[in-house]
């Protein structure tokens, strides 16, 4: 165990996680729980590069000690947020809106009509007390159990803060529900989102980080829980955004029951290294998924997605499109893996992974994969990694368009068929002026 | 004055094999002129590069449009003096609408002209696009679509044709505007060209048969062989290509090389 231990390297001690568990006040269960990931953290071994999904990222050099910052800078409030971050997403209302600052909750509102239908939207450590049976049953149980890797063992053990989203059945959700978490300095933050959706329920829900530019090294940890039961339908929207110092490991999985929908888009921009694993789990009849993604990497930021779409049941459906820019000397690796069980027939999957590189230094490595156990099924995908076409380019300037508006075009072109499928103008336009500076920059 | 543009013994390379080997042409604005030859006689490698594309290099020679040197300036800038290619094969941008595509566009040209300009306002856009569509027999929802992406051959050329109304050249070259156009699309497209063409407009017509010369009338035919003008002549002389062929051509060009 000792041995272990000095192993891990990973400087989050026993003390920290009781100190912090007490901080947030929290009953003994999760305390329990805690304590009981950071043993599991500790045994197990940070992964390197001959662990099939770290192949291609390498985390043997990173200097943990340096990123690791469990006290929260004083005084931070919401007049810290940028305001655009937390504007309504559609016209003036939205039905409820969580704002955290370093993890620490600083405005929290619910339409009283969705609370007074029994929906709950709340921070995490406020559901701890006020929904305890809720979370006890699902937190980190079913979509990301604590023993899943190192990371989310030390995310079960160290996780900050979160949102916890309830919709009882059979409720439509039809105003947005929208959580910001803003994080200035370096401070160590793990985001826990746990959505659960009740038979027949619906809801929109948006999920966004950011944090203003900086060289700090800072470290984030994250898990997202989504639970769509039978029938229900959940659209989710995730941008990221973090300052180019922040290193960022996450866990992210939904789970579909029969005839369930989950909607999921995924925004990355920011970071100095992500890995994260993104799955859908399509666990009963007829259910269905689609994640479309886009990122857009520059100078050496380093982005590792791992997605599997896992078919357990009868004419299940999913559909997943990642397209990415890279510009500088950035690097994305996407490795998706469609998975068939033995009887999930009828089974409709596809993946496709699409990269444009604006300059010769970047580099995209994308990687399907299909294993398939069942005889009646379509599985497709399908990628592709390739320059600005000096084609496409040619034909823009012969219409007088100078060759950086070209460039610019044909980049929001590339992802115009994700960003069609982000339901609020608003986000599409914060994310294309996020595609912008980039283009500039 | 009218507005010339001269090409001037131009030479030009692909890949370092020669394409053109010294050609020389003037048009006018009021003007139209058609450019005929055979496959490979190099009359696309002329379009392309009086639009400057820059897989085309240029070895020897000059291209002038109202006194500038065209080949110093890159192809956006060509655009914005006043020269227009409609390509033979127009490329698709999926995720740039055509409409997106025109008003950026036409903003560029504005721009160039004032660079306070902050460019058409929308309505005034939509107006004007509606107009422009309108004469080319188009359905308006064609403005929503993806530039080019899963066009047919008639409504590529089709909307080639729009650019060229709304970007109003002084020199136009149509590089094979008629191929793959059937005979409704081809009459459609010419009519355009010539509801466009006026005293400030020259335009090149380049073709490989004669049929879309019974619609936009040029007042000069010109003949291509191997990188060369090998014959200018009036409009008699694409009837008598279409019922000749281009070997008497060659046998004089042969005739000549001796």
């Amino acid at each position: 165990m000792m041995a272990q231990t000095r192993t891990s390297t990973f400087p989050l001690t026993r003390d920290d996680v009781i100190a912090l568990s007490e901080r947030l006040g929290e009953p003994e269960w999760m305390r329990e729980k805690r304590l009981a990931a950071w043993e599991l953290a500790e045994a197990t071994a940070m992964p390197t590069t001959s662990d099939e999904p770290w192949r291609r990222t390498s985390i043997a050099r990173l200097k943990w000690n340096q990123m690791f910052h469990l006290q929260a800078p004083n005084g931070v409030s919401i007049s810290d947020v940028p305001d655009a971050l937390y504007r309504p997403l559609i016209g003036e209302e939205q039905g409820g809106l969580l704002v955290f600052v370093n993890g620490k909750l600083v405005k929290r509102e619910l339409n009283p009509a969705l609370a007074a239908q029994g929906v709950i939207f709340t921070d995490m450590a406020s559901a701890l007390h006020d929904h305890a049976a809720l979370v006890q049953k699902h937190f980190m149980n079913e979509a990301v159990p604590v023993g899943t890797d190192k990371f989310s063992a030390l995310h079960g053990a160290m996780w900050t803060h979160g949102t916890f989203l309830y919709v009882p059945a059979n409720v439509h959700v039809e105003l947005p529900l929208h959580s910001v978490e803003y994080a200035p300095g370096h401070m160590t933050t793990a985001t826990h989102i746990l959505a659960i959706l009740e038979p027949g329920a619906s809801a929109t829900y948006l999920h966004e980080s950011a944090s203003p530019e900086t060289d700090d090294l800072s470290l984030h940890l994250g898990a997202i829980e989504l639970l769509v039961r039978q029938d229900a339908d959940l659209r989710f929207v995730r941008l990221q955004n973090w300052d180019q110092g922040l290193y960022n490991f996450e866990h992210q999985r939904g789970r579909i029951g029969r005839g369930g929908r989950l909607d999921w888009v995924a925004g990355e921009m920011g970071t100095r290294l992500s890995k994260v694993f993104t799955t859908l789990e399509l666990d009963e009849d007829d259910a269905w998924g689609r994640i479309s993604g886009l990122y857009f990497y520059n100078n050496q930021q380093h982005l590792d997605i791992d997605t599997q779409q896992n078919h357990h049941a009868l004419r299940n459906t999913s559909d997943l499109l990642y397209k990415g820019a890279l510009k500088d000397e950035s690097r994305s690796v996407w490795q998706g893996m469609i998975l068939v069980d033995p009887g999930a027939q009828q089974t409709d999957g596809y993946q496709v992974n699409r990269n444009l590189l604006l300059d010769r230094t970047a580099r995209a490595d994308s990687i399907p994969g299909l294993e398939i156990q069942a005889d009646d099924v379509r599985c497709t995908h399908a990628a592709a990694t390739g320059k600005v076409d000096e084609t496409e380019i040619f034909y823009l300037m012969s219409r007088g368009i100078p060759r950086a508006e070209a460039t610019r075009l044909i980049v929001k072109g590339f992802f115009d068929p994700v960003m069609q499928r982000i339901p609020f103008e608003e986000v599409r336009e914060r994310l294309d002026q996020l595609v912008e500076r980039k283009l500039l920059g | 004055m009218s507005v010339a543009l001269e090409i001037r013994n131009l030479h030009v390379s692909v890949e370092n094999k020669p394409i053109l080997k010294g050609v020389n042409l003037t048009v006018r604005q009021g003007e139209v002129h058609a450019l005929m030859g055979p496959n490979g006689s190099g009359k696309s490698t002329l379009a392309y590069t009086l639009m400057g594309h820059p897989e085309y290099e240029v070895t020897a020679g000059q291209i002038i449009f109202d006194g500038h040197d065209l080949l110093e300036m890159e192809a956006d800038e060509r655009s914005k003096l006043g020269m227009f290619l409609a390509f033979q094969y127009p490329v698709a941008i999926p995720g740039v609408t055509l409409a997106n595509f025109i008003r950026q566009s036409i903003n560029a040209h504005r721009k160039a002209k004032n660079e306070h300009d902050s460019g058409m306002p929308i309505p005034e856009f939509r107006r004007f696009l509606k107009e422009k569509m309108d004469m080319l027999d188009m359905d308006h929802n064609f403005a929503g679509r993806y530039l080019n992406d899963g066009f047919s051959g008639g409504e590529k050329k089709r909307a080639e044709i729009l650019q060229m109304a709304a970007l109003e050249p002084r020199i136009a070259v149509l590089d094979e505007t008629d191929s793959g156009l059937d005979i409704d699309a081809l009459r459609i497209v010419s009519e355009g060209v010539n509801r466009l063409y006026g005293p400030d407009l020259g335009v090149l017509v380049i073709t490989h048969y004669q049929r879309i010369l019974n619609y936009i009338k040029p007042q000069h035919v010109h003949i291509m062989l191997n990188g060369q003008i090998a014959e200018s002549g009036g409009p008699d002389m694409a009837l008598h290509l279409e019922e000749h062929g281009y070997d008497w051509l060659r046998e004089k060009q042969g005739e000549s090389a001796e």
